[in-house]
């Protein structure tokens, strides 16, 4: 339970209000994370808060995309290359994307929803035969708020996938599609029975999202959402992360959306 | 290609604007649509024309615009395979509220909707599945312009 130092060896600007930190071990690392779950990092004096892996570097880095939203966020996204800082974890349940091998994979990404959903992109291109289509679908306000921006770019000039960016507001040079997430998504011609979709974004986002799916007879099982809540110890312990019968920490972040969908859909949980 | 009436009804089929259409009626409609394909960049109305025509998008992408004095033509939404492209046809006065152009190129089914009133008019039997199919499509379309007006990804600071 005690933070394990990790150092700051690169930091990358996302966007205005989000970096990117690649953390390398002091000394012993934290076991190895999978995509979906997340680590408690530390800011040393300041405090500890859930942030979900965005990717994992081949000589184990761990790198972390943060937003900032409040003290300790804006701690971390600060933090610059040199300091060292704490990560507690893994922690929670993880995408599951081995269980999806010679599926259709759908990604949907709203805002900085994307990060936790990184690692899944990478994880099928890594593994790409593996896999049958891969289509990732990601929302931002504008477009300058996108995450990772390069790769995305890369991405969308694969032949092996598809990607669509869209924007909420409309800006002037984008010639991309302007519209919320689940426009393009009811664009797609998917595959039901072989397709498993994987959302995460703000809660309205994912509800109106699986709700397209849903609409396309993709079964509520194969849709696989990533929850959010106040995680403080990580291992279902003090409750702050209760969600209904759920402990987040514990039982999610990742779970399926017969499980969400009841969740998502009471109001003051 | 949609060489002949039995390949349209398929396409039309895709469809849930006639989903509620019978058999025969969904004949009367197929009466009144051919196919089109549009080039990229291919503006296929402006804002203020009189509203006659009505898409059902195949493949391709279409841009909504407006013109907004000081900022020139603003793209306010994107369409594309499954959308309906122009309803304002159905209502006075009759005339295009947005533009639409397309962004890449464009197969669609299109409708005469002079003659598709007209066959509504006299045959309300017709008309009112028709006409709440294509509210159908105005509600999902109202439901995520709702969804943008959230601001969901907006960070909390702003709020």
């Amino acid at each position: 339970m005690l933070p394990v130092p990790y150092r700051v060896t690169d930091r990358r600007v996302e966007t205005r209000d989000s970096a990117t930190l690649r953390l390398e071990p002091v000394g012993v690392p934290v076991p190895a994370f999978r995509a979906g779950q997340f680590g408690m990092l530390y800011a040393p004096g300041i405090g500890e808060v859930a942030i979900s892996i965005s990717a994992i570097g081949s000589d184990g880095a761990l790198l972390h995309t943060i937003r900032d939203v409040g003290a300790v966020s804006r701690a971390l996204h600060d933090a610059q290359d040199g300091s060292v800082l704490g990560v507690r974890g893994p922690f929670g349940t993880d995408w599951g994307l081995e269980t999806a091998v010679g599926c259709d994979l759908v990604i949907v990404a709203g805002g900085v929803g994307l990060a936790p959903l990184r690692p899944v992109v990478l994880g099928a291109l890594a593994r790409r035969a593996d896999y049958g289509r891969v289509v990732l679908v990601a929302g931002a306000r504008s477009p300058e708020e996108f995450l990772f921006r390069e790769q995305l770019a890369d991405w969308t000039a694969r032949p092996d996938m598809e990607v669509d960016q869209t924007i909420d507001q409309p800006a002037i040079g984008w010639d991309g599609p302007i519209g919320f997430v689940t426009e393009p998504l009811g664009w797609l011609e998917l595959d039901p029975q072989r397709t498993i979709a994987f959302v995460c974004g703000p809660e309205p986002m994912m509800r109106f999202s699986a709700n397209v799916l849903l609409d396309k007879g993709i079964p509520a099982e194969q849709i696989r959402v990533s929850l959010e809540r106040n995680m403080q110890c990580g291992v279902g312990l003090c409750g702050h992360c209760q969600l209904g019968p759920l402990l987040v920490c514990r039982d999610g972040p990742v779970v399926d959306y017969t499980v969400a969908a009841p969740l998502l859909a009471a109001r003051e949980l | 290609m949609l060489r002949n009436e039995p390949q349209m009804t398929d396409a039309l089929d895709h469809f849930p604007l006639l989903h509620s259409l019978s058999a025969a009626q969904r004949a009367k409609v197929v009466s009144a649509a051919r196919e089109v394909t549009f080039p990229a960049r291919h503006r296929i109305f402006d804002e203020g024309q009189p509203a006659r025509g009505c898409w059902l998008i195949r493949h391709g992408r279409v841009a909504l615009d407006a013109l907004v004095p000081g900022r020139g033509t603003i793209i306010v939404q994107t369409i594309g395979p499954g959308d309906v492209l122009g309803w304002s046809w159905l209502v006075p006065p009759r005339q295009w509220h947005f533009g639409a152009v397309t962004i890449d190129a464009v197969n669609a089914v299109e409708f005469d909707t002079t003659r598709l009133r007209a066959l509504a008019d006299a045959d309300p039997a017709l008309g009112y599945p028709l006409v709440l199919g294509l509210f159908d499509a105005v509600l999902q379309r109202l439901q995520n312009t709702r969804a943008r007006l959230l601001d969901l990804y907006g960070s909390p600071r702003e709020r």
